[in-house]
């Protein structure tokens, strides 16, 4: 991954959008904070209904956050209306002009900077090769297929080559095919125009194969902001652990911390080395997540700091999953790839040991 | 056997459905056919002649009248469309908010208040202007056209706002244009179709006047369907059948294109 230079692009800070007024006030955003690097590929996710639109209607002007400022490269953009502001989208809905050909649509923030006719047509001619257009230039929009249009709408809102650019789940509509070649083409043209991209989704999939960082949201806050892997590894509350991948919860209570790391006693008696959340000292009872893949099956009685019996059994081409009871009643799976003519050594209703290697288990905000 | 059940089929929707259309269409079928009538009185019937139409076109009264309906018309249509496109834009692209409901009620008050009760109304007010200003011309009637002919105007136009994706406009905005330019630009060319039906509604409606400009007409300014009411106190010669007949055609004419234009791209 390329080094991405520190300074911030867009900075949100303390920002709050309330719609409605008394009884039927609804916080879409709860004071929301977070700083977007320049040039990186930068995700919102989180499920339905948590306030990722919000938040990029107030970046873009469609909207004007009740409390807290929004600074583009250290200037407070909130009280600009959208068409001063050096930001452009592409819409879910991709909206393009239907009354104009795929060319015109392309030109269209350029015609509205007023720049020269010449200047215009070769950036568009540009634009056109950069999206692998150039002979669909004029067309109607509504005479090309959704993919097509995608990348209209991607075209136009890079043409006039915005500081920012924001994507509200751009690639919803289009199917799953075609969804995985756009995450690449994405991913290429955030490379080839270093643009700072701010893209929206609730597919954790598309935000982890896609992103330089992540922010975790849920009902109206960020919940935890980091590169996919530190959000993937080092979940720092249960719900990011659930929402991210699959997990194994497993309750215990703190005998001692050192370093960022604590030593959990686990209700089966078994003291395990956990990893901390940055700032986080717990003491008492503490939930620790461990992913699938990080935990490995051992013979049963083997010193193995789990013990239960294997239920399940589904085999997944790649890999295998064991669904196991654990002694304390407490479900866990263990997720193992497959070698090649490797034999399934702990069948359904055997015993086995479960074994948390020392970087697998972290602890939980929660 | 008991036919399949369908509410489609009640005893009697037929003939009534037939009545109503030999009621509405027959009268309608014998004016046009006795416009082509040789004889001189519509009571009997002299053979097929353009006679009629030939002596309308050539009556100075029936040309004035027309030339004075279109004027009216083509103006006060032009004039209600531009307050009707301003209004459907202020009234849809705005959250709602108490006292709308009130404005759509204010716009659409022409097809409420009952024509005779505009007509007294204006006739009295205009008479107060005529005598303080001394001015007399065709303006009154377009001014109390135009009122009327808004709300014909507003609803076709409001319609296409309604149904036109917000988004676009924002797009407009989040790609640099000004208010005006993403009006200019996006809005204006979606509208337009909503637009020109809203203006041919609004010519047809004010061709067709004759309560309000009965009342507010002064000496000498007689619309098409003014005349024609004073010639039928007269007596009904098929001239009168020969005018309606074209006028009939004139509408349809233009109540076909309406159907085209707003047809068009949906
Ligand atoms: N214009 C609005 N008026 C009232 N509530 C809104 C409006 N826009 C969004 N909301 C509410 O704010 C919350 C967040 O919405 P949104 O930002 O669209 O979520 P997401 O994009 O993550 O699905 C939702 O509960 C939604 O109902
Ligand atoms: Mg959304």
């Amino acid at each position: 991954m390329p080094e991405k230079p520190d300074r911030n692009a867009i900075e949100v800070r303390g920002v709050r959008k309330v719609f409605g007024t008394g009884e039927n006030a609804v916080a879409a955003l709860a004071t929301v904070s977070v700083s977007i690097r320049e040039n990186e590929f930068f995700t919102l996710l989180g499920p339905s209904g948590c306030g990722k639109t919000t938040l990029l209607r107030l970046i873009a002007g469609f909207d004007y956050p009740s409390a807290g400022e929004i600074l583009l490269y250290g200037d407070d953009i909130a009280p600009q209306p959208p068409f001063r502001r050096p930001v452009n989208t592409v819409f879910q809905s991709y909206a393009l002009f239907p009354h104009m050909t795929v060319a015109e649509n392309i030109g269209f923030g350029l015609e509205m900077l007023n720049k020269p006719k010449a200047e215009v047509k070769a950036r568009v001619a540009e634009m056109l090769r950069l999206v692998r257009m150039e002979q669909l230039a004029n067309r109607r929009t509504s005479q090309i297929s959704g993919g097509q249009q995608q990348r209209v709408a991607l075209a136009r809102a890079l043409a006039p080559q915005p500081k920012v650019l924001l994507l509200d789940e751009p690639l919803s509509a289009l199917d799953y095919k075609l969804r995985k070649d756009m995450q690449i083409e994405l991913k290429r043209l955030q490379g080839e125009t270093g643009i700072t991209f701010i893209f929206v989704t609730h597919d954790q999939e598309e935000a982890l194969t896609m992103s330089d960082r992540i922010a975790v949201m849920s009902a109206g806050r960020i919940l935890q902001v980091g590169a996919p892997r530190d959000i993937y590894d080092r979940p720092a509350d249960r719900f990011v652990a659930d929402f991210i991948g699959e997990s194994n919860f497993l309750k215990g209570d703190v005998t001692g911390t050192d370093g960022g790391r604590a030593t959990v006693k686990l209700s089966s008696g078994t003291e395990i080395r956990a990893s901390l959340p940055e700032g986080f000292s717990p003491s008492g009872s503490v939930t620790v997540v461990v992913r699938p893949e990080h935990a490995q099956l051992a013979a049963a009685d083997g010193g193995a700091a789990l013990q239960g019996t294997v239920e399940n059994v589904v085999y997944l081409g790649t890999d295998t999953h064991f669904h196991l009871r654990l002694d304390d009643g407490v479900p866990f799976i263990v997720r193992r790839q497959n070698a090649r003519g490797g034999a399934d050594s702990f069948a359904a209703g055997s015993r086995a040991g479960v074994v948390i290697g020392g970087d697998a288990a972290q602890v939980l905000r929660d | 056997m008991a036919k399949p059940f369908s509410i489609r089929h009640q005893p009697g929707f037929t003939a009534i459905a037939a009545l109503c259309f030999f009621a509405l269409y027959l009268p309608i079928l014998v004016l046009v056919v006795y416009a082509f009538n040789a004889a001189s009185s519509t009571a009997e019937w002299g053979g097929l002649s353009l006679k009629w139409f030939q002596s309308a076109a050539q009556n100075t009264q029936v040309i004035d009248a027309t030339v004075r309906s279109f004027q009216i018309a083509a103006t006060a249509a032009v004039i209600a469309t531009i307050a009707a496109t301003m209004a459907a834009l202020a009234t849809t692209r705005t959250p709602p908010y108490p006292g709308l409901t009130f404005k759509y009620a204010a716009i659409n008050q022409p097809l409420m208040v009952p024509e005779i009760v505009t007509a007294v109304a204006l006739l009295i007010f205009f008479s107060r202007i005529k005598i303080f200003t001394g001015y007399s011309g065709l303006g009154y009637l377009i001014a109390a056209h135009t009122a009327f002919c808004i709300p014909f105007a507003y609803l076709p136009i409001r319609a296409r706002l309604e149904n036109m994706d917000l988004t676009l406009e924002r797009a407009a905005a989040d790609l640099y244009a000004t208010p005006w330019r993403a009006f200019r630009r996006v809005t204006l060319p979606l509208l337009w179709p909503g637009i020109l039906a809203g203006l041919m509604l609004a010519f047809v409606i004010s061709l067709d006047d004759v309560v309000i400009t009965e009342f507010v007409k002064s000496g000498g300014q007689d619309t098409l369907p003014t005349y024609m009411l004073g010639q039928i106190r007269r007596g009904i010669t098929p001239e009168i059948n020969a005018i309606s007949t074209a006028f009939l055609l004139l509408s349809v004419a233009i109540v076909t294109l309406f159907f085209f234009v707003s047809r068009k791209r949906d």
